[in-house]
């Protein structure tokens, strides 16, 4: 039997083998995706529009895609979060049981399949609303993927405010909702814009829930008509519109061009650096607004 | 008098305001509930069609072994055998969590008590980042990475059990570990110095101390991972092969409920039967989220007292 002290000595070793080994693969794996994909990224790659047989496809439909679906989506699931959040952080009675019962039914929907969600969505917007496959559907099943988190993260940030500005407010003589807006909120300001912007990383690659919902296809563009009521503009919200991560599973699942595999790693490599960015710009954006909106030096 | 009683009594206009915001932010809350509660309407009837409307046996579903909703048994049965399906989405959930466990705690543990240092500062930025990684690239590395590299060693086509395992392992490895990092953390100060001053070293001071008083978050960590890992569809399903058969190995094509569901519910006709019959998945799909939910639950529940 080893002694306390050789086990320690062990442990502390199997313990560093465990984690080196974690890094390693971590590591690999980022590595893996931007040494496959950079390369493959161009002015051309990253504007011109995919192509089903051939060789030298781009994924400038897509990419635009992703983003004009994420502010749709926020634009949708913001408010409604917002609304939420605060009703739960600044209005609810806690101890209420219909309280709790919507808390946990918030629980339950963050944690179901994302496929399910998109299933659900597939079903009453694109079947029963008759809203075909289209930006639209496919911006409310991501709402509703988005909607649970947002809410937690908005909760948070209010969470985070000390309760001494909502007594200073009420001995002011604001009312509840005047201490929301003109207090609370302005401070909370910093924390809620990271998790928002956390979250679009989020929705930004999130793939099971939209092949069903916004379509596996992405129609050519014309980027030189802006009127949302054309079937080729850009902003139409009512055309099928596949994403970036929507693309990647499409390429590798069933897709015929014979470059699929640079293909796919370069709309991969894509995908990590936006979601790298959303973390930067996140930490960077909550800095700068906390510096704005309070008196910190 | 009167104008200054009535002035009096009359709501102010803030309150107003107050009232108004108050029903709008409910609205929104109330919203988000009706969401829930129709996901759950809307699949279960679909999901239980296949049962009502198509008079398929509850049990002949569950533990049947063949898949192939379009087709008849000699007793003019439909062959609708979710067992192959239900097999593959517990034995991949499984083997990754099984994988994933000892990797996670041994990291954590390193970045909270062995090297707080480097934990901070490289550990936990990168695991933080590879939780946001979305779930297709996992499975592109597992189909340009891992699936050759299992052809290499196993022979066969390399899809299969094995292949999708490691891809969810991978995937939610970061997840667990960030949140066991978060209990390690929880745990107070005042045990770590009381079992040292007892002359603990400081593995003893881990295994006996911390890791004992954490298991209920860690638990709670991997059976959040193991939901993660079973309602994910993309990653796996561009790694498992797709076959709807009972897995003969773990090298095998295979197939999971989500695999199956993303793959047909495009191609079947509504409210034929084999549209019916993959609801019917996404039920089971469903209720198993709602299952790991509860164990979570029971957790905390015993690990607060």
């Amino acid at each position: 039997m080893l002694n306390p002290k050789q086990s320690d000595k062990l442990a502390s070793i199997i313990l560093y083998t465990i984690a080196g080994l974690v890094i390693l693969i971590l590591a690999a794996l980022v590595g893996y995706i931007l040494v496959q994909g950079v390369p493959h990224l161009s002015w051309h790659f990253l504007t011109s529009s995919s192509s089903a047989f051939t060789a030298g496809g781009g994924i400038g439909v897509q990419l635009f895609n992703s983003f004009y679906l994420l502010i749709i989506t926020m634009l949708i699931s913001f408010p409604i979060a917002l609304g939420a959040g605060v009703y739960l952080h600044e209005y609810a009675n806690q101890k209420s049981r219909l309280i709790q019962l919507i808390r946990t039914a918030i629980e339950i929907l963050s944690s179901l399949p994302s496929v399910v969600v998109g299933l659900f969505g597939f079903l009453l917007f694109v079947v029963q609303f008759k809203l075909g496959f289209s930006i639209l559907s496919g911006a409310i099943a991501l709402t509703f993927f988005n909607l649970p988190l947002l809410t937690r993260s908005v909760e948070e940030s209010l969470r985070s405010i000390p309760d001494l500005q909502r007594e200073a407010g009420a001995a002011l003589g604001l009312s509840r909702w005047e201490t929301v807006g003109h207090i609370i909120l302005p401070a909370a300001v910093p924390s809620i814009v990271t998790g928002v912007v956390l979250s679009a990383g989020r929705v930004f690659g999130e793939a099971a829930a939209l092949i069903y919902t916004a379509g596996q296809s992405a129609p050519a563009l014309d980027f030189g008509d802006w009127n949302p009521f054309n079937t080729a503009s850009p902003l139409n919200i009512m055309r099928p519109a596949e994403t970036l991560a929507v693309h990647i599973w499409k390429v590798n699942s069933e897709g015929i061009m014979p470059d699929a595999a640079a293909v796919s790693a370069g709309a991969s490599a894509v995908l990590i650096i936006a979601v790298l960015l959303f973390n930067f710009f996140a930490r960077f954006l909550s800095n700068v607004l906390y510096k704005r909106l309070t008196a910190t030096k | 008098m009167d104008s200054i009683r009535e002035s009096l009594l009359k709501k102010s206009k803030a309150t107003k305001k107050d009232r108004f915001a108050r029903v709008i932010t409910f609205s929104a809350l109330l919203l988000i509930v009706v969401v829930v509660i129709s996901i759950f309407l809307f699949v279960a009837s679909k999901g239980l069609a296949t049962f009502f409307t198509n008079k398929v046996n509850l049990w002949d579903f569950l533990s049947g072994k063949k898949w192939a909703p379009g087709q008849t048994n000699a007793q003019g049965q439909p062959l609708t055998g979710a067992l192959p399906m239900i097999t593959g989405s517990f034995l991949v959930t499984l083997i990754a969590a099984l994988v994933a466990t000892p990797f996670a705690i041994g990291t954590a543990v390193f970045m909270t008590e062995i090297s707080p240092k480097h934990g901070a500062k490289i550990l936990g930025p990168v695991t933080e980042l590879l939780v946001g990684i979305p779930s297709v690239v996992y499975g592109f590395i597992g189909l340009s990475v891992i699936v050759p590299v299992m052809r290499h060693i196993f022979g066969g086509s390399g899809f299969g059990i094995i292949a999708g395992a490691m891809v969810l392992f991978i995937m939610i490895l970061p997840t667990v570990t960030s949140m066991t990092v978060d209990t390690l953390k929880s745990v107070p100060r005042h045990y770590r110095e009381s079992a040292l001053a007892l002359g603990a070293t400081r593995w003893q001071m881990i295994y006996k101390v911390i890791l004992r008083s954490a298991t209920p978050g860690i638990l709670t960590a991997v059976v959040f991972g193991m939901a993660r890992a079973f309602g994910e569809a993309l990653a796996v399903q561009m790694v498992i092969g797709n076959a709807p058969l009972m897995p003969k190995g773990l090298t095998s094509p295979s197939s999971t409920l989500t695999s199956i569901l993303t793959q047909g519910i495009g191609n079947t006709v509504m409210g034929s039967l084999e549209n019916n019959a993959l609801w019917s998945l996404a039920l089971i799909l469903l209720l198993m989220s709602l299952v790991f939910n509860i164990i979570m639950r029971a957790i905390a529940k015993k690990g607060a007292m």
